[in-house]
This record gives structure tokens, C-alpha cells and sequence, in this order.
């Protein structure tokens, strides 16, 4: 489990994130969802350390993220995968050795260990006979999934997906949510997913936790979303026509 | 305040930079590849470069002193420029347009692609595994680089003296061998080893901080070649004062 405790963020006088408490659950997939502006990236790189909240704390399952050293926040790292929103693939390398880079690094796994390890991750995010492509060579939807294997590669314990469907057609969104929510269950991970896209919310989430102007507005159950008395929710799930008419016929 | 943040922010990034490396395998592995992208690939603008200087160095100085001043000058000259200025100072500023612009192009394009985010978050001290491969590459590289370039130059010299019957082989020889103090030697190696330090380490430092997009990327790549060129040219006065 992740939990936020009181974290805030200032970028000179704009306060960006403005006191945020909630909890990520293990073996759940979190979606983080909200409007462009609301803070979510901020408190996603504040979770992993990309930024250094201004206060609060985060705590990897009990233990205090913000108050370690390097070295100590070095060991917990290895426990967290992310898929970034534009797949963030070391362009220089083929898929095989993206996925086989975390491993080479921190795995102390020897040369056929390793080997075996990249398969099963190519496998399960079935892109076996892709091994020896570059990831200019790879579709969007690929690139996510090669993103998918290598933050999978080292059996982590929390995987952060930052946008995973931006830029996907609807069907290929659909895979690569079934994916995240197969690895989650499979793994046992602590899973959170920050998305603006409503169709991956209601498809793929357990739990939501809606931000709004730097707090955390709403959070429930996935069931419970749809049913919100929250006006600030309500206004950003049923933004569009498409959902304003599902509100109407659900009603 | 701007120079003050720059040198701050440069002093802690070299701090990451020279802490040490996570593996050592991989980290041989990049300092060869890198050796190759920043020496070999540099081989032919050096060589273009030094060939034509030592030629014009040869045919200027032979226009110059004909006539008032022993031939032979025609070879000193070339040889203390080529040893003392041309190869130790211009060619690292123009390694610095070259693999200065290359270095902050290609680091900052990995941290606007998320790369550099995606190895801080696996646990990678990114800035010691993109960085401090290409800073002893350079460090390695650019010295031979300069050594070569200094041949060639004299020889090209020769050749361009010896073919326009500017002065015979004999007063070149002598030129390029009178007075040869072993000294001017360690002060050009040693004001290439402090360049090569400063342009792959501003270059990085550039690439690196790249904030935004494709503009900011370019925007990078040319901070990284115009403020290498500078502080160059300032530790050149400087450690020309302090050597000499």
C-alpha cells in the first residue's frame, strides 16, 4: 500500500498540490484522475521522488519515502515500475535489452537467468518476435506494452502508469488497460494509474481518487463514482454528451 | 544571480556525476562506445582541419618573412602554432561544435522523452551513467585528437612548403626541430585535458537541464557549443598566464 500524508507542493507562489491524504491500495488498480492542471503529475513525481514535496509524507508500506536517504530511496526504487505517458524507451537499445537494462543493472542475475527473464516479460505482454526491434520501429501501442515489460521486468511491488492510453486508438487503450489490470492481480502490486480517459476509468479501475485544484475532491470505489453526489466530480465525469446521455439513461 | 545559479547547479551536478558506478561492466562498455563517438568519429574534421592550417600556416609565414628572415622561421612557426594554440585551443572548440552539440542534443532529448526520468525512477544515479562516460572519453579522446592533429599540421606544412618551393625540406626540418622545448608540449596536453573536461562537462550540464521540447533541445545543444567556446577561451588566457 501507498499512502500520501498532508503532501503539499509550491512552484513559487502557485501551490500546486495542496495538502494531499489518500491511500493506494495493494492489489488494486488506483486510477488518479482529474483536470489537466489539477496536480496529478505533480503528485505522481512527488510519489516517486522525481520531485520533492514541500511537506507531507509518502509511505511505502509504512515506510517513510520521504524521510530516507539516497541510498535507502535506491532500494525502494527498485521495488517501483513506471510506464511513463510517452513510453520513455532507451532509443538506442532494442526491446530486449529495455527490458533487460533494469535487470543488467540491479538483478545480480547471470547472463541465462537474464535471458530467461526478458522472454517471459516479452511473452506476457505478448510481443514475442519483437526482441531485436528498436522502439522506433514499434507501433504507439507496442511501445507501451515493451514500457509495460521492462516496469514489470524486476517483480515490482508498485507500478505507477502515467497515462497509458494517450495517443492509442480505442481497441489498442483496451488492451494495454486489460494488461495493467491482469499484471495488478497476477503480481499483487499496488498499481496507480493517472488518466484523463473515462472509458479506462470505468473499465479498468478498483479505486478513484479525483483531484481537483490540488486535493484530493472525491475518492471511493469504482462502483461508487457513477453515483457521486460531488458536483466537482460529476461536472469532470460528465463533461461530454456521450456521458451526459449514460447519466440519463442510468437515472 | 543567473551566473551564480549556473555555477551552483553545475558544482552539484558534477558531484553526481563523479560518484561511482553502479556497474562497472556497463560503464567500460559505455566509455568505449563513447570513445568512439567523440574520438573516432572526430577523426575526420581533425584531420581536414589540421592538414589545411599547417598549409596555410606554411604559405602565410612564407609570405610574411621571405627575404628579411632565415626560411627556416616558416617551420618554427608552424610547429609552435600548431603546438602551442592551434591544436590545444581550436580544435577542442570545434570539438566542441561538433561533440559539444551532440552530447546536449542527444541528453537533452532523453530528458524530454522521459529516459533520464525513467532511470532516476529504476534507482540509476542518471547523471554518473549518461555523464561520466563521455567525460573520461573526452578526457582520453581529445588529448590523442590534439597530438594527431599537431602531427599532421607540421606535416602538411612540409608537404605545402617542400610542393611550392616556399623553402626546402632541409630549412623546414631545421625549423621544426631549433629551439624544441619538451615543456610546450606538457603545456598544450595539459590546457587540452582542462578543455576536454570543460567542453564535455558543460555540454552535458546543458543537455542535461533541457527543459520543454524539440525548441528547448536545440536551444540546449546551442548553450552547450557558445558557453563551452567561452569558458574555453577565458581558462585558455588564465592557464596560459599561470603555465607559461
Amino acid at each position: 500500500m501507498i499512502e500520501l500524508r498532508n503532501i503539499r507542493k509550491s512552484f513559487g507562489d502557485q501551490e500546486v498540490l495542496k495538502g494531499i491524504n489518500t491511500k493506494f491500495e495493494k492489489g488494486k488498480v488506483n486510477f488518479v484522475i482529474g483536470r489537466s492542471g489539477s496536480g496529478k503529475s505533480v503528485m505522481t513525481k512527488c510519489t516517486v521522488g522525481l520531485l520533492e514535496p514541500d511537506s507531507g509524507q509518502v509511505l511505502y508500506d509504512g515506510r517513510d519515502f520521504t524521510a530516507m536517504t539516497l541510498k535507502e530511496r535506491k532500494e525502494i526504487r527498485k521495488e517501483i515500475g513506471m510506464l511513463f505517458q510517452g513510453s520513455a524507451l532507451f532509443d538506442s537499445m532494442t526491446v530486449a535489452e529495455n527490458i533487460r537494462f533494469p535487470l543488467m543493472m540491479f538483478s545480480g542475475m547471470s547472463e541465462s537467468e537474464m535471458d530467461k527473464r526478458v522472454s517471459e516479460c516479452i511473452s506476457r505482454v505478448e510481443l514475442t518476435g519483437s526482441e531485436d526491434k528498436l522502439p522506433s520501429e514499434l507501433s504507439g501501442g507496442m511501445q507501451k506494452r515493451v514500457g509495460i515489460a521492462r516496469a514489470i521486468s524486476m517483480n515490482p511491488k508498485y507500478l505507477f502508469c502515467d497515462e497509458p492510453n494517450s495517443g492509442l486508438d480505442p481497441q489498442t487503450a483496451i488492451v494495454i488497460d486489460k494488461l495493467i489490470v491482469d499484471i495488478t492481480k497476477e503480481y499483487g502490486m499496488t498499481t496507480v494509474v493517472i488518466s484523463h480517459d473515462m472509458n479506462s476509468v470505468i473499465e479498468a479501475s478498483d479505486t478513484i481518487h479525483f483531484l481537483h485544484l490540488g486535493e484530493v475532491a472525491w475518492a471511493g470505489e469504482n462502483a461508487d463514482m457513477m453515483s457521486s453526489d460531488s458536483e466537482t466530480l460529476n461536472d469532470f465525469v460528465y463533461a461530454s454528451k456521450l456521458m451526459q446521455r449514460m447519466r440519463s439513461t442510468l437515472k | 544571480m543567473r551566473v551564480i545559479f549556473h555555477i551552483g547547479r553545475y558544482t552539484m551536478f558534477i558531484r553526481n556525476v563523479l560518484r561511482r558506478p553502479e556497474k562497472w561492466s556497463m560503464f567500460r562498455k559505455l566509455v568505449v562506445s563513447e570513445m568512439n563517438t567523440i574520438g573516432v568519429e572526430s577523426m575526420g574534421i581533425v584531420t581536414l582541419l589540421a592538414t589545411f592550417m599547417g598549409a596555410v600556416m606554411c604559405l602565410q609565414t612564407a609570405h610574411q618573412v621571405s627575404g628579411w628572415i632565415p626560411v627556416y622561421t616558416i617551420g618554427f612557426t608552424v610547429r609552435q602554432t600548431m603546438i602551442l594554440e592551434f591544436s590545444p585551443t581550436l580544435v577542442p572548440i570545434i570539438l566542441a561544435g561538433k561533440v559539444g552539440s551532440n552530447i546536449a542534443s542527444q541528453l537533452g532529448t532523453m530528458r524530454v522523452t522521459e529516459q533520464i526520468d525513467a532511470l532516476e525512477i529504476m534507482g540509476v544515479n542518471s547523471a554518473n551513467y549518461l555523464v561520466l562516460p563521455k567525460i573520461i572519453a573526452g578526457f582520453l579522446t581529445i588529448p590523442m585528437l590534439v597530438v594527431f592533429s599537431m602531427t599532421l599540421g607540421i606535416a602538411s606544412g612540409a608537404l605545402v612548403a617542400v610542393l611550392t618551393g616556399v623553402s626546402p625540406m632541409a630549412d623546414y626540418y631545421q625549423g621544426i626541430t631549433i629551439d624544441f622545448k619538451a615543456y610546450d608540449v606538457i603545456y598544450a596536453m595539459t590546457k587540452t585535458c582542462v578543455f576536454a573536461l570543460v567542453m564535455t562537462s558543460v555540454s552535458s550540464y546543458h543537455g542535461y537541464h533541457t527543459e520543454g521540447g524539440a525548441l528547448d533541445v536545440a536551444r540546449s545543444s546551442t548553450k552547450a557549443v557558445v558557453y563551452s567556446a567561452i569558458i574555453i577561451m577565458i581558462s585558455n588566457l588564465v592557464l596560459t598566464q599561470i603555465l607559461l
